[in-house]
């Protein structure tokens, strides 16, 4: 074991540290999923790309700067520390594009990634739909084949997309063979939300922001982007699309989109508040044992997820296990915003940064696979419990 | 940064669990039971030894691992010894590993002198075990067989040869902890180390005594999980195995999420110590709490799993699961660690 940094990682977290100390939006941004909250942190995106640190471990060709998983680490531990905004580029940076650099053909890697790390193009993820949510391979929307006009036409619903009334594309799948049951037949495409017969409505969250939307699609033509990917197209073979597409859920139940940067962060500002609420003589021990525990739990988390690293560097994949992280971290980030909401007494009613945190936190138990669903997984595919 | 045991620390760990798998299953443990698991399960009338695995262990090298070359022994460090106490834990090794060859080992590393140079070369060969514990009135394991103790607190560490002390025998829930009381130890054998360095070094001791047993929580908790696992893919009810069920399933998740989040922190706390990183006790002590409650959760899921089978002392799991009960409020239970966590955050 050898729990040190090198001089050069040093170095490098030097430099994030420095960028970010002087960059980051002081105060902060409001949230993303309003209008005016997006537009601002579309600012956001594009002066990290400026002096690429949007997507730090991508090929310097797509604007980053080819940095290791352990730098990546660094960085993201750098952004929560000095409190940087939210990503709202995240679903395409994080889920689309490890997908598109395995299964995109070089024209889609060469239009689409620049594209996305620059945040020209916003992805939202297709998905969910109204009857297909942890259940997803039941999924109906269908994608017929258009020999003449050369392409799809994709027909159906989409639903609890993030962000996506302020989103330009979105990913997802789609039944191309009608016959196939489950998860056959299904294709993963790559769709302009400007295109004729699309209809993005968005609603309300939890938290009451334009946070999610609902996508119609109404005999949209998507041309085949063999040679001019700018229209959309399909990403990967036909008819293989739910391989395709787990090779994102994995990253997104995984390691890519929850470093533990983030919790480790949370967890310090529940420390600061506890120390705030014990100064005044108010904190109870079972609350403080409380904060001690979810602390623990932070850096319980950061520790795993150094395995994982070590692991995916020397080429062992932590494969099934990564439904463990998905599981920890949700609940983990929910119990530290419990007990903060718990350190505020009756103030944790207020519209404030805790609360609007805990309704954020929410989410994570549900969405990328229900802890349901997870829970399922590491009992079959870690634990080796029957299926049926 | 590589946050992993080396590949030698692999193969070590793998050749102890291997033979631990022979020399201590679960019969040798019902066999070094005292009283009460009773003739009738092939149990009792025994002293809390294991023997054939002890000998094994040492001849390994396993019993010198902190002991210096120079005594016999392998003069490797905490991160080598914390894989394989997680080892003795999944087997339920009754024998004192973790007070003889962690904890006393490290000491007498630590401290040197006439005790040392005489004691050190034995412990790595195997030839004597050792109880250890705070000064004071806490039960000890493995007093009954030890050759000598090693007790300290702030002010003193003793080190005491069987014989200069009196015992007053206790009876553990686990009829494998050899459990006694010490009379007298105040006074008793050499003083090791007295005066402001005996804090430092009984808290050192102590933060092993902590994380020995930590480790050997990780793999009871390992061990109650895979026999349950076995069985509710076995049982069947309703026609179907009862690890189908989802209920069955989400605890059995449940548990292995909290030893899989519970294990680095061991992992982390041995590499502390290891370094001499002044944050090794808080380390230690989230390790300690984390891995206390794990193995309760853990015991209590396979308990439930098991059903009525798993209520009874005929069938193995009690043999882990008292195990577990018995080191979760050993060298401080989750609350006295959690208390020094909150210390370290400047909470009260």
């Amino acid at each position: 074991m050898d729990l040190t940094w090198s001089a050069s990682e040093e170095s490098f977290r030097a430099e994030c540290r420095s960028w970010l100390e002087e960059h980051v939006p002081r105060p902060g941004l409001p949230s993303g999923d309003t209008s005016e909250g997006f537009a601002l942190h579309l600012e956001w995106e594009r002066l990290l790309h400026r002096d690429r640190w949007a997507v730090v471990s991508w090929p310097e060709a797509y604007g980053g700067r080819g940095a290791s998983l352990w730098e990546w680490l660094i960085f993201e531990e750098e952004y929560y520390r000095v409190g940087a905004p939210q990503r709202v580029t995240q679903n395409g940076i994080f889920l689309l594009a490890p997908t598109i650099f395995e299964f995109g053909t070089p024209a889609q890697q060469d239009h689409y990634l620049t594209r996305m790390s620059s945040a020209e193009d916003l992805w939202c993820q297709g998905w969910s739909e109204p009857n297909a949510g942890s259940d997803l391979a039941g999924i109906t929307s269908r994608a017929a084949r258009d020999d003449a006009a050369g392409g799809w036409r994709l027909t159906g619903q989409k639903t609890w997309t993030t962000r996506g009334a302020f989103c330009t594309h979105l990913f997802g799948l789609f039944r191309t063979d009608p016959d196939a049951e489950r998860h056959r037949g299904l294709t993963y495409f790559l769709v302009p939300l400007d295109a004729e017969g699309v209809t993005v409505r968005g609603f309300g969250r939890l938290d009451g922001d334009e946070g999610f939307a609902e996508v119609f699609l109404d005999d949209v033509f998507v041309p085949d982007g063999d040679t001019d990917p700018a229209g959309g197209g399909t990403l990967g073979a036909v008819d293989q699309g739910w391989g395709v597409a787990m090779a994102t859920t994995t990253s997104e139940r995984g390691l890519t989109l929850r470093s533990p940067g983030r919790f480790r962060a949370t967890a310090g500002r529940l420390v600061d508040l506890a120390r705030e609420v014990d100064a005044s003589g108010c904190l109870s021990e079972l609350v403080a044992d409380r904060v001690a525990d979810a602390w623990i739990d932070a850096e319980a988390y950061a520790l795993f997820t150094l395995g994982d690293v070590t692991d995916i560097v020397e080429g062992r994949s932590p494969g099934a296990r990564s439904s463990y992280n998905k599981i920890f971290w949700s609940e983990l980030d929910v119990r530290l915003h419990e007990v903060a909401l718990e350190l505020l007494g009756a103030d944790a009613e207020l519209d404030g940064p805790w609360m609007k945190g805990y309704e954020f936190a929410l989410s994570g138990p549900i969405y990328a696979g229900t802890n349901e669903i997870q829970r399922n997984i590491v009992a079959e595919r870690v634990l080796g419990l029957p299926r049926k | 940064m590589r946050f992993a045991p080396t590949e030698d620390q692999v193969d070590f760990r793998d050749a102890v669990r291997a033979l631990l798998a022979d020399t201590c299953p679960p019969e040798a443990v019902r066999a070094a039971w005292g009283g009460r698991v009773g003739e009738e399960t092939g149990g009792g009338g025994g002293d809390g030894r294991v023997r054939a695995a002890w000998s094994a262990l040492a001849e390994m090298g396993v019993l010198g691992v902190l002991v210096p070359e120079s005594a016999g022994g392998l003069g490797l460090d905490d991160e080598d010894m914390v894989p394989l106490l997680v080892e003795c834990g999944r087997a339920a090794l009754p024998d004192p590993v973790t007070a003889t060859a962690y904890v006393a080992a490290a000491t007498l590393r630590d401290v040197g002198g006439e005790v040392a140079d005489g004691w050190l070369p034995r412990l790595a060969a195997g030839e004597v075990a050792v109880a250890a514990g705070p000064l004071g009135d806490a039960p000890l394991a493995g007093a009954l067989t030890a050759d000598a103790f090693l007790v300290g607190d702030d002010a003193v560490l003793r080190w005491i040869p069987a014989g200069d002390v009196e015992l007053e025998p206790l009876e553990s829930v686990d009829g494998s902890r050899g459990l006694a009381r010490l009379r007298g130890a105040a006074t008793a054998g050499t003083a090791l180390v007295e005066g402001p360095a005996a804090a430092t070094v009984s808290a050192a001791a102590a933060d092993r005594a902590a994380l020995g047993a930590a480790a050997e929580l990780v793999g009871l908790s390992e061990r109650m999980l895979a026999m349950t696992v076995a069985y509710a893919s076995e049982r069947r009810q309703f026609g179907v195995p009862i690890g189908s069920f989802q209920a069955v399933k989400h605890q059995l998740a449940d548990a292995s999420l909290a030893v899989a989040f519970a294990a680095p922190l061991v992992l982390r706390a041995a590499n502390s110590l290891a370094h001499g990183d002044p944050d090794a006790g808080l380390h230690v002590s989230m390790a300690k709490a984390k891995a206390s409650s794990a193995a309760r959760t853990a015991a209590d899921a396979s308990l439930q799993c098991h059903g009525a089978i798993g209520y009874t002392v005929e069938y193995d799991l009690h043999l882990f699961m008292k195990r577990a009960w018995a080191l979760s409020a050993q060298a401080g239970g989750p609350d006295q660690h959690r208390a020094r966590v909150r210390a370290a955050l400047g909470l009260r």
